[in-house]
């Protein structure tokens, strides 16, 4: 087990396309960190400059205090001592479960049923399944051998490229806390790839926000959420009401009435700005003079909780997230009350000002 | 590495084309015009024309009808039928023209030749559209019912042009096969440009004649392969229908069962039955000359071998070829892996003859050895090793390579633990196909096998060719008892190895 740390790594593909731009990045021993990201983004490239199965133009990555690329030199993949857990679990097809978890060990070991079967239990499953073929394990399961197989050779860091993508919604959830758990268990470093937010938020440490090749924002998920970096980050990583704000003596003046801010970066904020809600900040009560008001567009019922989309006076559409109970009725007038304060950013022109989300 | 091999691979399968291309310019217009425009070939064109086109429009009618019947109607039994209308594939050509020319001495006419190559080649078009037929998605059918077409009309507007590329496909290779034949239309005395190249190397060993006439012979194979390769860029419309898991409800045959029954019964009948029992007589008509059971056994054991080495020798060809096609695709791994099938479409005593002259002038050492014939045979049917091994490169993602690297495991241990596992079976698919194929050969090994090496075809061949048709059957027997496994394995997996 180590920490990781990521210096100024840049990669770029054939037509000196950038797919990564300078990089930093560090994972503290032990913790557990996802890169998010959307598609295209370089996050897998980057796991893959990690786990050594390519080069990169310049920077370096050190494992603890071990530089494995750069300065020179580069540890090929196979002595890098780092686990990789790839999308779909990559099980080797003419391998059995035992055979693909025992495959790292040393030769001596490879035989041995006791350390194969404490490795599924690690990773919550029945040791039952050690002579299955992959093709005959769930999507999940498969995943959770391709866990085991990549935490056997007790691997210095775990990377996970998107493994939960290919699975469906409850497998998906299941699978993930059962990963989490054996992480947990196995005390190791682990990196995860992926581009669900709720994903990232609810399993690591910390996030690394990746956008164009480029690190935007590496934070812990609830100041991610509350104090993204940018209104971009803002919207990747929740559903946002972002309005335009007239910033005055300490209150944001917009289309919800004057509302207590803070401003997004250090430094003052006056004037024209604009501010991010999220939707689980609005409340709404039957219409009463003086508060701003919306027409209920219409609402979008999960059972847990729903979604009220409102049309603002002004044209503007915002969605507001309530408990079931007491629910408002599509083309109903209601008002607005915010709970908490909104986060300012600059305005910026070129930018569609209309709620995004 | 990968790559200079494949070049040499590729050059190997073009080296027939490029003696011909090279003799052709040598010998100049003039030469080409004395040898090529004389009304001997424009009878052997003639021939050869008008029994490929009867040919392919019988096949196409045979095979349609067939495969309608067994994937979309009523008719009883559809399982058996299936795999008796793809076991005529058992039997080679030249044993089918034997079994009907030792009962019916009168068949060596145009009808003749006609009805015998129809009945070993309509498999190539049956099995092509049964697939196709299977992928069909019904909801079109069904939709194009509910907009009130009738049954017929089903057929015409809607099956048909989704099973155009499947019918074209399977008549180009039909045809393909037809130029390439030499046994069965030799047998029947039938002249087309196979057998006249034949015949004048026979007469004048390398005169300039035989390979006038095979120049002919490639370049109408060309314009069938070009015909091909344009269909087979276009292939992707006949797989619309992914999803027609569901099963389709058969056409009622209803009073018309029992003439369909009679039908096929017929053409199984004619196409099987008479060939094996025809087998089965000449067998026990034979039996009085004494089964030389050591013969038997002796050329069994050569054929075997050398298929084994053939086999052997053309998946390890395969290899470089099939691996670039997946890993580095692009224009040169493209043109690679099409040189491979360009050189297979020339026939095989067009490469037979080339591979005689070029060791005969160039490598005299060579001439009337093991290499020149497994060469041979790396030629024809290097195709059929590539496929295979091709699909299997697909399956072997470099992302097990990625991970086994991960895991501690080093380049040399990658091979053995994790890639070459991972072929094995698409090379021994490869390797198996190429077998059977080097086992019924015939033209080639007539060829160009060393003095004294005999195998089942050539045995069977100079019996038959004695008119000795009792001690010609045992071979034929054991031919067709050793194809049996690949025609069973066709039946089952209708795309692999057909297009090839």
């Amino acid at each position: 087990m180590s920490s990781l740390t990521v210096r100024g790594l840049t990669k770029s593909f054939a037509a000196a396309i950038p797919v990564l731009t300078g990089v930093d990045l560090h994972v503290p021993e032990g913790s557990f960190t996802a890169l998010l990201g959307p598609s295209g983004c370089g996050k897998t490239t980057l796991l893959r400059l990690i786990a050594g199965f390519e080069e990169p133009d310049s920077g370096t990555v050190a494992l603890g205090e071990r530089v494995v690329t750069g300065a020179g030199r580069s540890v090929p993949a196979r002595r890098r001592g780092i686990g990789f857990v790839p999308q779909e679990g990559g099980l080797f097809p003419h391998l059995t479960v035992a055979g693909n978890i025992s495959f790292g060990l040393p030769r001596r070991q490879r035989r041995d049923g006791a350390r194969v079967a404490e490795l599924l239990r690690l990773v919550g499953l029945d040791p039952a399944l050690a002579d299955r073929s992959p093709h005959q394990l769930s999507g999940g399961q498969q995943q959770r051998v391709a866990l085991a197989r990549a935490l056997a050779p007790e691997p210095s860091l775990v990377l996970l490229d998107e493994p939960f993508s290919s699975l469906d919604a409850a497998l998906r959830e299941e699978t993930r806390v059962a990963v989490s758990a054996a992480l947990s268990a196995s005390g190791a470093t682990a990196v995860l790839v992926t581009h669900d937010q709720a994903e990232a938020l609810s399993m690591a440490d910390q996030v690394a926000v990746l956008r164009g090749g480029r690190l935007v924002q590496l934070t812990d998920p609830r100041t991610l959420y509350r104090r993204p970096g940018d209104l971009d980050v803002a919207t990747f990583v929740g559903e946002a009401v972002v309005l335009e704000a007239e910033l005055r003596g300490g209150l944001a003046l917009c289309a919800l009435g004057e509302l207590p801010y803070e401003p997004a970066a250090d430094g003052v904020l006056e004037g024209a700005a604009r501010i991010l809600l999220r939707p689980e900040q609005l409340r709404l009560s039957a219409p009463r003079p003086a508060a701003p008001t919306a027409r209920v567009s219409s609402v979008d019922y999960y059972g847990h909780d729903s979604r009220v989309w409102l049309d603002l006076p002004d044209g503007l559409r915002v969605s507001a997230r309530l408990d079931g109970a007491d629910l408002p009725v599509a083309g109903t007038d209601v008002s607005i009350t915010v709970r908490g304060t909104a986060l300012a950013f600059p305005a910026r022109a070129s930018r569609d000002a209309a709620a995004a989300l | 590495m990968t790559l200079a091999l494949a070049v040499a691979v590729a050059a190997l399968a073009l080296l027939p084309l490029g003696y011909i291309a090279w003799y052709t310019a040598d010998i100049g217009w003039t030469g080409v015009r004395e040898l090529v425009f004389r009304p001997r070939v424009g009878e052997l064109l003639w021939n050869t024309t008008r029994l490929v086109v009867g040919t392919v429009a019988c096949c196409a009618v045979l095979g349609l009808a067939a495969a309608w019947l067994v994937a979309r109607s009523s008719v009883p039994g559809r399982r058996v039928w299936h795999v008796l209308l793809v076991a005529p594939l058992a039997v080679p050509a030249f044993v089918n023209s034997y079994a009907w020319i030792s009962l019916l001495p009168g068949l060596d006419t145009y009808a003749g030749a006609l009805l015998v190559v129809t009945l070993s080649y309509f498999p190539f078009v049956y099995l092509p559209l049964a697939a196709a037929f299977r992928g069909l998605d019904p909801a079109l059918e069904e939709t194009a019912r509910g907009l009130g077409l009738s049954g017929w009309a089903v057929f015409l507007r809607v099956q048909l042009p989704q099973l155009r590329v499947a019918l074209l496909g399977g008549s180009l290779l039909v045809a393909l096969h037809l130029l390439a034949e030499f046994g069965a239309l030799q047998m029947l005395r039938y002249p087309t440009f196979t057998t006249a190249i034949y015949d004048q190397y026979r007469a004048t060993f390398n005169g300039p004649g035989a390979t006038m006439l095979a120049g002919v012979l490639v370049l109408l194979c060309l314009v069938l392969l070009v015909a091909e390769l344009r269909l087979r860029g276009r292939r992707g419309y006949a797989r619309t229908g992914r999803g027609a898991a569901r099963p389709v409800r058969p056409v009622a045959l209803r009073a018309f069962t029992g003439p369909v029954l009679l039908g096929l019964a017929v053409l199984v009948a004619l196409a099987l039955l008479v060939p094996l029992g025809s087998l089965g007589y000449w067998m026990v008509a034979g039996a009085d000359a004494a089964l030389d059971w050591a013969a038997l056994a002796g050329t069994t054991g050569t054929t075997l071998a050398l298929a084994a080495a053939a086999a052997a020798a053309t998946t390890a060809l395969a290899l470089p070829t099939g691996w670039l096609a997946v890993r580095a695709r692009g224009r040169l791994s493209t043109l690679l892996e099409r040189s491979t099938y360009l050189g297979s479409a020339v026939p095989g005593i067009v490469v037979a003859l080339a591979l005689v002259t070029l060791s005969v002038r160039v490598t005299p050492w060579l001439y009337q050895t093991m290499p020149v014939l497994l060469a041979a045979y790396a030629i024809l049917f290097l195709p059929r090793a590539i496929v295979t091994v091709r699909a299997a490169v697909e399956q072997t993602a470099p992302l097990y390579d990625d991970v086994a690297a991960s895991l501690g495991s080093s380049a040399g241990d990658r091979l053995r633990r994790v890639t070459l596992p991972l072929l094995a079976p698409g090379i021994g698919a490869g390797a198996a196909l190429v077998f059977l194929a080097v086992v019924t050969e015939l033209t080639a090994t007539l060829l160009l096998a060393p003095t004294g090496t005999t195998t089942l075809a050539t045995a069977f061949w100079s019996a038959s060719s004695a008119l000795d048709y009792g001690a010609a059957a045992p071979y034929a027997v054991v031919m067709v008892l050793l194809s049996a496994p690949a025609t069973v394995l066709l039946s089952s997996d209708a795309r692999r190895g057909l297009t090839t």
